[in-house]
C-alpha cells in the first residue's frame, strides 16, 4: 500500500539485532523491515520477545549488537536532537495504556502537544476533543481520570494520545487484549480507518487472530529470537514451521478463517 | 451554504482586473510560501492555502485563520482554494473545518476547491468532530469557597468516622482472634516485626543517642553558669524516660513504618488484591491489618526502651567528655533522682502510640484510589496525621498522669 507521499520505502529497518536479558539471548540476529503505509502484525508465542523487540526499536531496552533505523536514521548514531525529532514522529500505545494517572483524559491527550508545539489553549482543547471523537469516545470523558475509565476506554484514550501529534508510525502493543470480541472488532476497524485517513504505518504486536486476518497487510512471526516468516496471511498458511502451522492452522484459527471466508462470500 | 468543488475555480475576471482592496495577510512557511493568503474583492473573500498544514505550523495557521474569519464577517462569499496544500494532518484539517464553521451561516456562501483527493477522508472526519459544546463551568467565587469549606468539613467528618470504624474493626478482629487463636497470622506478624522492629534498631539507636547527647550538652552549657551541672542528670533522665524517648521513637516509626504500611495497603487496594481477599471470604482486617498492627504494638515499646537507653548513654558520654563528670557520678546520680515511675510512664505510652500510627496508616492505605498520585497523597497524609496525633496523644497523657499524680 502506498502512503500519502506515494513512495514505497522502509520506515523501520532492523538489522541483526541481539538483545540479552538476564544473560539469556532473547533476540538473536533478528532483522525486520516495516514498509511505509502498511499494517504489520507481529506474532509469536508468549515470552518469545515480541514486546522486547518493540521496546528495543523504541530505545527503551539496550541491545548488544545490530542496528535499528527509523526513517532512515540510525538511532544509535543520531544526535539528541535527531532522536527527539524522530520520537515526535512516532506514537506508542502501551499494553496497559500507560495513561498518566494524575492527569485527566484530555490532559493526557494534550500532553505531547504541550511539550512539542506552542498552541493556544483553545486549539489544543479542540484538537484533543477531535482526537477523542476520532477514536470513538464522546466529549464527556474529557474530565475523567484514567482510574474512572473502563479497559476499552483506556485503550482508546491511549490511542488518542499516541495519535496526538499526528505521527507517521504507531506502535501498538496488544491493542485488543483485554477487550471483548465485539470491542476488539471495533478497535480493529478503528485502527484500519485511522490508518487510511491519516496515512499511518502501523506496527502491531498482537495475539488476536481476528486482527491478523482483518487488518494486517503483512504478518511477521517471531520464534527462536528470529523472524521466521514474514508476509501476507497466505504465506502464513503455506508455512511448514511447526509453530506457524499450529498457530494459523490450529483449531481456533480454522474457525476464524472459515468465518472470514463466509464473510467474504 | 458550503460547496466542495473538485476542480480549482479560475480567478474571475473582476478579480484579475481590479486591484485587491484588502490587505494580504502573509506568514511564510519553510519553503517561503504563505500558508494562507487572503484577498478581499468586492463582497468576496478569496483565500489561497499553501504549504504544509501540519502540527508544526498549527500555531501560525491559527492566527491566519482567525484573521480570515474576521475578514469573512464583512463579505457575502468566501472561496477557499486548497490546491496549494502539500501536506495536511488533523491539525490542518480541523483548522480548515473551524474556518468553515465560523465563517458559514448568515447566508454566506463558502466554496472549497482544489482539495487533494487523498485528504477527503480526513476532512470528512474533521467535519464530524467537536459538535457538542462542553457545559461551561460556573464561576461563582463565593459559591465555590462555600463548596470548598463544605467539602473539607465532610472529609474531616468522614475521616473521624473511618478511624473510629477501623478501631472497631480491629477490636472485633482481636476478639475473634482471642476466641480462635489459631486464626491469627503469626508468620505474617513475625515478618512485619522483623521489618518494623529489628531493622529499625540501628537508626533508632543512632538518632536517640544523638538527641540524648545534644540535651546533655545544652544542659551542661547553661547549668554551668549556676554551678548546677549535676542537675543535668535529673533533666536528662526525666526528659528522656518520660517524654523524648517515646516521642522521638514514635515519630520515627510513623515516618518509617506508617508510611510503608500505607503504601503497601494502598498498592494492594489499587491492584484489587484487597477486593480479592473479600471475595474469598477473608476479612482484610484479619489478614492484612491485624498482623501489622500487632507487630507495631510489640515493636514500639521495645524500640522505646532501646531508644531511651541509647539517649541516656549519649547523655552520659557527653557529661563525661564535655562536662567532665565521672561515669560513676553520673550513674549514682541517675539512680538517686529517677524513680521507676518515670520509666513506667514513658513505656506505658508506647503501645497506644503504636495503635494510633497503625490505625491511621491502615485507614489511609485503604483510601487509595486507582492513581499513583492518590497513593502519594494518602502516604503523605498518613505520616502527617499520625505524627500530629502522636503529639496530641502525648499531651493528653501528660494531663492524665499529672491528674493521677505520677
Amino acid at each position: 500500500m502506498l502512503g500519502p507521499l506515494g513512495n514505497v520505502d522502509n520506515v523501520i529497518r532492523v538489522r541483526d539485532v541481539v538483545v540479552m536479558l538476564n544473560g539469556q539471548k532473547v533476540l538473536d540476529a533478528l532483522s525486520l523491515d516495516v514498509v511505509r503505509g502498511e499494517v504489520l502484525g507481529f506474532v509469536g508465542a508468549s515470552g518469545t520477545g515480541k514486546t522486547v523487540l518493540m521496546r528495543t526499536i523504541l530505545g527503551l531496552l539496550p541491545k548488544q549488537a545490530g542496528t535499528v533505523e527509523v526513517f532512515g536514521v540510525d538511532l544509535d548514531k543520531a544526535s539528541e536532537q535527531e532522536r527527539r525529532a524522530i520520537e515526535r514522529r512516532w506514537g506508542v500505545l502501551f499494553q496497559h495504556g500507560a495513561l498518566f494517572s494524575s492527569l485527566t483524559t484530555i490532559q493526557n491527550v494534550q500532553f505531547p502537544m504541550r511539550e512539542y508545539l506552542h498552541l493556544s489553549q483553545r486549539l489544543m482543547d479542540e484538537i484533543a476533543v477531535a482526537k477523542l471523537e476520532m477514536v470513538g469516545l464522546s466529549a464527556d470523558v474529557c474530565d475523567k481520570y484514567p482510574a474512572e475509565l473502563s479497559g476499552g476506554m483506556i485503550k482508546r484514550v491511549a490511542l488518542a494520545r499516541a495519535l496526538a501529534l499526528d505521527p507517521e508510525i504507531v506502535f501498538l502493543d496488544e491493542p485488543t487484549s483485554g477487550l471483548d470480541p465485539i470491542g476488539a472488532g471495533e478497535f480493529d476497524e478503528l485502527i484500519r480507518t485511522l490508518q487510511q485517513t491519516l496515512g499511518l504505518t502501523v506496527y502491531m504486536v498482537t495475539h488476536d487472530l481476528d486482527s491478523l486476518h482483518t487488518i494486517c497487510d503483512r504478518i511477521a512471526v517471531l520464534a527462536d529470537g528470529k523472524v521466521i516468516v514474514a508476509g501476507p496471511i497466505s504465506a502464513m498458511l503455506a508455512s511448514e514451521h511447526p509453530w506457524v502451522k499450529a498457530y494459523f492452522r490450529g483449531k481456533r484459527a480454522r474457525v476464524v478463517l472459515s468465518e472470514a471466508e463466509q464473510h467474504v462470500s | 451554504m458550503i460547496k466542495y468543488g473538485a476542480r480549482e475555480r479560475r480567478p474571475s475576471r473582476a478579480a484579475s482586473r481590479q486591484r485587491p482592496r484588502g490587505r494580504a495577510r502573509v506568514s511564510m512557511t519553510v519553503s517561503g510560501e504563505p500558508l494562507l493568503k487572503s484577498v478581499v474583492v468586492d463582497d468576496r473573500l478569496e483565500l489561497a492555502a499553501a504549504g504544509a498544514w501540519i502540527a508544526e505550523h498549527a500555531s501560525d495557521l491559527e492566527g491566519l485563520i482567525d484573521g480570515a474569519v474576521q475578514q469573512g464577517q464583512a463579505v457575502r462569499t468566501v472561496d477557499i482554494n486548497m490546491a496549494g496544500v502539500e501536506r495536511l494532518d488533523t491539525f490542518g484539517a480541523w483548522l480548515l473545518e473551524r474556518l468553515i464553521r465560523s465563517i458559514g451561516g448568515e447566508g454566506r456562501g463558502i466554496n472549497v476547491v482544489g482539495l487533494p483527493a487523498h485528504y477527503r477522508g480526513l476532512i470528512e472526519e474533521a467535519h464530524h468532530v467537536n459538535r457538542t459544546q462542553p457545559a461551561p463551568l460556573s464561576e461563582n467565587l463565593l459559591g465555590s469557597a462555600m463548596a470548598a469549606i463544605n467539602r473539607t468539613a465532610n472529609l474531616l467528618a468522614r475521616d473521624i468516622l473511618l478511624n473510629i470504624g477501623m478501631l472497631g474493626a480491629v477490636v472485633a478482629a482481636v476478639l475473634r482472634t482471642i476466641h480462635r487463636p489459631r486464626a491469627f497470622r503469626l508468620t505474617s506478624m513475625v515478618h512485619h516485626l522483623e521489618r518494623v522492629c529489628w531493622r529499625a534498631v540501628p537508626i533508632i539507636l543512632l538518632i536517640t543517642f544523638l538527641i540524648g547527647a545534644i540535651i546533655a550538652q545544652q544542659g551542661i552549657f547553661h547549668f554551668r553558669k549556676f554551678g548546677a551541672e549535676v542537675y543535668v542528670v535529673d533533666m536528662l533522665g526525666i526528659l528522656v524516660l518520660r517524654e523524648i524517648g517515646v516521642l522521638i521513637v514514635a515519630i520515627m516509626i510513623a515516618g518509617r513504618s506508617g508510611s510503608s504500611y500505607t503504601a503497601e495497603l494502598g498498592s494492594m487496594k489499587m491492584r484489587e488484591e484487597v477486593d480479592a481477599l473479600h471475595t474469598m471470604g477473608l476479612d482484610p482486617v484479619d489478614v492484612l491489618i491485624l498482623p501489622r498492627l500487632a507487630a507495631l504494638v510489640l515493636a514500639l515499646p521495645m524500640l522505646t526502651f532501646l531508644g531511651s537507653m541509647a539517649a541516656l548513654y549519649g547523655g552520659g558520654v557527653v557529661c563525661w567528655l564535655y562536662g567532665g563528670m565521672n561515669p560513676d557520678v553520673f550513674l549514682s546520680r541517675l539512680r538517686e533522682v529517677i524513680s521507676l515511675d518515670h520509666f513506667e510512664v514513658g513505656m506505658s505510652k508506647a503501645p497506644f502510640m503504636a495503635m494510633v500510627i497503625g490505625i491511621i496508616a491502615s485507614v489511609e492505605g485503604l483510601q487509595v484510589k486507582g492513581s499513583a498520585e492518590s497513593l502519594g497523597l494518602q502516604t503523605t497524609s498518613s505520616v502527617v496525621k499520625s505524627i500530629f496525633l502522636v503529639i496530641v496523644l502525648d499531651g493528653m497523657f501528660a494531663m492524665f498522669f499529672a491528674a493521677i499524680g505520677k
